[in-house]
C-alpha cells in the first residue's frame, strides 16, 4: 500500500516537473519580453544578462507612444480585425445556410467554387487582388484590409455549411408555415444553433487579421494607417537596436490579444479543436 | 420532397440567390478571378506601370533558370521538413502530456497556446533578440548549461547571421510557436479514443508504450493527416518570421523562401509577370506535395 502511494508521489511529481518545465519554455519569450521592456538601454546590453531590470523603466512605454503611434497602430488594427470578423462571419453565414438548406439554381457550383477555392493558396490571389485594389484607388487605405471579408472566405462557408447540414430541414419549413422569413429563420435560429461553429470561425479570423503582416505591408504605406504588425514592423526598421523600445512594442500588440485570449480562452481551444474533427 | 414549381420552391430560389449574391459575389472577384487572372499573368511582362505585354513561356523558362529561385525552393523545402515532422511529433508528445484529469492542467493548456495566439511579428522579435551575437539570452544560457554539466562552454554564435544556423534558429521559433496548435487538435482526438480499446488492450497485457503504438496511434491516424497537410501547405508558405528576423533573406540568401521571393519580385522589383509565375509554381508545389499525401495515406490513415 505504501510503496503504492509512494510511486504514484512520484509519478504525480514527474508528471508537474515535465508540466512546468514546458511552461518554462512556451512562457520564457514572453517573460524576457516584459523584462527587456523595463530595462534601460544600456542594462539591455549588459552581459551576463540580468532577468530583473534593477529598477523598471515604465518611461520606455512613454518613449514607445512618442516615438511612433503606438494608439494609432492599436485603433487601426481593432478597427480592422472587428470589421472583418463581423463581416466574414455574418456573410458566410448567409452563404453556408442558403448552400446547406435552400434550393437555388448555381448551388453546386457554388460549392464546388468553394471546395477549389480552398485548396489555392492565398499567395496565388495575392498579385491580381492587389492590382484590382490598386485600380480603385484603394492603395493605403484600410479597405482592402476589411472589405473583402464582407463577401464571405471559402472556409467560412464551408465550416458553417457542414454545421447547418445537420440541422433538419424540417426546422426550416416548420418555421416557414408559422411565417417566419429564410432571413428571419437564419438570423432567429440557426445562427443561435451555430454558436460553437461561429465560434471557431470567429477566432481564426481573428486571430488572421490581428496578425497579418503581409497584406498591410502591401497595402499601407504612411504610417498613420498602420495596424500593429506593420506598425512594429516599422519600429525595426527604424529602431533596430533599441530592444527595449522594440520590446515595449511587442508587448502593447500582444497585450489585446491576451486579454482577449484568457477570458475567452474556452473558445479558442475548442474552436481550434473541433477544427481537426470535420 | 419540394414541389419544383411551389411557393416552397420559389422562396428557395429567391432566398438561396439573395443570400449567397455577396458570397458568390466575393468568390468570382476575390477568388475565381485572380486565380485565372494570375495563371494568365504567367505568360505576360508587367510592371504595374506600362501595359503588360505578352512574353509566351519567357517566365517559365526564366523561372526554371533561376538558381536563386532554386535556392528559395530548397530553404523552404528545409524549412518545412524541419519544421513541420519535429512540430507534430512534439505537439502528439504534448497532447499526450496534457491529457490527464488533475489540478491546474487547464492553466497548462492554456500557457502552451499563448505563442499561437501573439503575433508572428511580435514572438519573432523577441527571438530575434534571444538569438543576439553579443547580448542574446541564448548564448548566455547554453553557456551557462555547459559549465553547469562541466563542459566546456560553447563559443558564442551569431545565430541568425550564419548561414548554416539561421534557417534552424528560425524553424526552432516556427516550431515553438504551432506546438499549441496542434497540441490542441491532438488533444481532442485522443480524447475520441474510445475507452474500450484501451481496455482490451490491457487485458491482452500491452504495455503503455504498446498500447500508444497500437491503439492511440492508429486512432487519432485521420486527426495525424488532417495535421500533416495542413502544417504542410502553411509551412511551404512560410513568410512573416522570414520577413523579420532575416530582412532580405540574409545571411548569403540562406533564409530566402518561395514567398519571401514571390513578395520581392511583385512589390520590390514590381515584376507581377514573374511574381505570378512564382506563385503558381508554389500552388503546383503545395498541390503535388498534397496530392501524394492523400495518395500515401492509404497506408497509415485508419478511418
Amino acid at each position: 500500500m505504501e510503496t503504492r502511494s509512494a510511486r504514484s508521489v512520484a509519478a504525480t511529481v514527474c508528471l508537474y516537473t515535465a508540466l512546468v518545465a514546458v511552461a518554462l519554455i512556451m512562457v520564457f519569450p514572453f517573460l524576457w519580453m516584459a523584462s527587456t521592456s523595463l530595462k534601460s538601454l544600456g542594462e539591455a546590453f549588459e552581459y551576463p544578462p540580468a532577468f530583473f531590470p534593477k529598477n523598471p523603466r515604465w518611461g520606455n512605454y512613454e518613449r514607445l507612444f512618442s516615438t511612433v503611434p503606438m494608439t494609432t497602430f492599436l485603433l487601426n488594427s481593432i478597427k480592422i480585425t472587428g470589421l472583418t470578423v463581423v463581416g466574414l462571419v455574418i456573410s458566410s453565414a448567409m452563404a453556408a445556410f442558403a448552400l446547406a438548406q435552400l434550393q437555388f439554381p448555381g448551388r453546386r457550383v457554388v460549392f464546388m467554387g468553394t471546395l477549389g477555392t480552398l485548396m489555392v493558396p492565398y499567395q496565388v490571389t495575392l498579385i491580381p487582388v492587389f492590382i484590382m485594389f490598386q485600380y480603385l484607388g484603394w492603395k493605403n487605405t484600410h479597405y482592402p484590409l476589411w472589405v473583402p471579408a464582407f463577401f464571405g472566405s471559402a472556409f467560412g462557408v464551408f465550416l458553417l455549411r457542414q454545421f447547418f447540414l445537420g440541422v433538419p430541414r424540417e426546422l426550416y419549413e416548420a418555421a416557414l408555415v408559422d411565417g417566419c422569413s429564410p432571413g428571419g429563420i437564419l438570423f432567429r435560429i440557426y445562427l443561435p444553433l451555430a454558436k460553437p461553429a461561429i465560434a471557431t470561425l470567429a477566432v481564426f479570423t481573428f486571430m488572421n487579421s490581428w496578425n497579418d503582416l503581409l497584406n498591410p505591408l502591401i497595402y499601407i504605406d504612411t504610417m498613420e494607417k498602420m495596424p500593429l504588425t506593420a506598425g512594429l514592423s516599422f519600429l525595426q526598421a527604424q529602431h533596430g537596436s533599441n530592444w527595449p523600445l522594440m520590446m515595449a512594442g511587442a508587448m502593447v500588440s500582444i497585450i489585446p490579444i491576451l486579454v482577449i485570449f484568457i477570458v475567452a480562452q474556452r473558445s479558442f481551444i475548442e474552436g481550434i479543436a473541433t477544427s481537426g474533427l470535420k | 420532397m419540394i414541389d419544383r414549381e411551389g411557393p416552397l420552391a420559389r422562396t428557395d430560389r429567391l432566398w438561396g440567390l439573395l443570400l449567397s449574391a455577396p458570397y458568390i459575389f466575393g468568390l468570382v472577384v476575390f477568388a475565381l478571378g485572380p486565380i485565372v487572372f494570375s495563371w494568365s499573368m504567367c505568360f505576360f511582362a508587367w510592371d504595374n506601370i506600362t501595359p503588360p505585354r505578352f512574353v509566351g513561356l519567357d517566365n517559365w523558362t526564366r523561372l526554371f533558370g533561376d538558381a536563386l529561385f532554386r535556392k528559395a525552393c530548397w530553404n523552404t523545402l528545409y524549412f518545412v521538413l524541419g519544421s513541420v515532422p519535429l512540430g507534430v511529433a512534439l505537439s502528439l508528445l504534448l497532447a499526450v502530456l496534457v491529457n490527464r484529469q488533475v489540478k491546474g492542467i487547464g492553466v497548462f493548456r492554456m500557457l502552451y497556446f499563448t505563442p499561437v495566439v501573439t503575433s508572428t511579428v511580435a514572438v519573432a522579435l523577441v527571438w530575434t533578440w534571444f538569438y543576439d551575437s553579443n547580448y542574446g539570452v541564448l548564448n548566455y544560457l547554453l553557456d551557462q548549461g555547459a559549465r553547469l554539466l562541466g563542459l566546456d562552454p560553447p563559443k558564442p554564435m551569431a545565430w541568425l547571421n550564419n548561414p548554416t544556423t539561421a534557417m534552424p534558429a528560425i524553424i526552432a521559433m516556427s516550431v515553438w510557436k504551432g506546438l499549441g496548435y496542434n497540441m490542441v487538435i491532438f488533444l481532442a482526438a485522443l480524447q475520441g479514443v474510445p475507452k474500450h480499446l484501451y481496455e482490451a488492450a490491457e487485458l491482452d497485457g500491452a504495455s503503455s508504450v504498446g498500447r500508444f503504438l497500437h491503439v492511440t496511434l492508429p486512432s487519432i491516424s485521420p486527426v495525424t493527416f488532417f495535421v500533416v497537410i495542413v502544417s504542410l501547405a502553411s509551412g511551404f508558405q512560410v513568410f512573416d518570421q522570414v520577413y523579420i528576423m532575416a530582412r532580405e533573406g540574409r545571411p548569403a540568401d540562406s533564409t530566402l523562401t518561395i514567398v519571401y521571393y514571390l513578395y520581392r519580385h511583385a512589390f520590390q522589383y514590381l515584376e507581377m509577370g514573374y511574381a505570378s509565375t512564382i506563385g503558381t509554381a508554389l500552388f503546383a508545389i503545395i498541390l503535388a506535395v498534397t496530392l501524394v499525401q492523400l495518395y500515401g495515406q492509404k497506408r497509415w490513415v485508419h478511418y
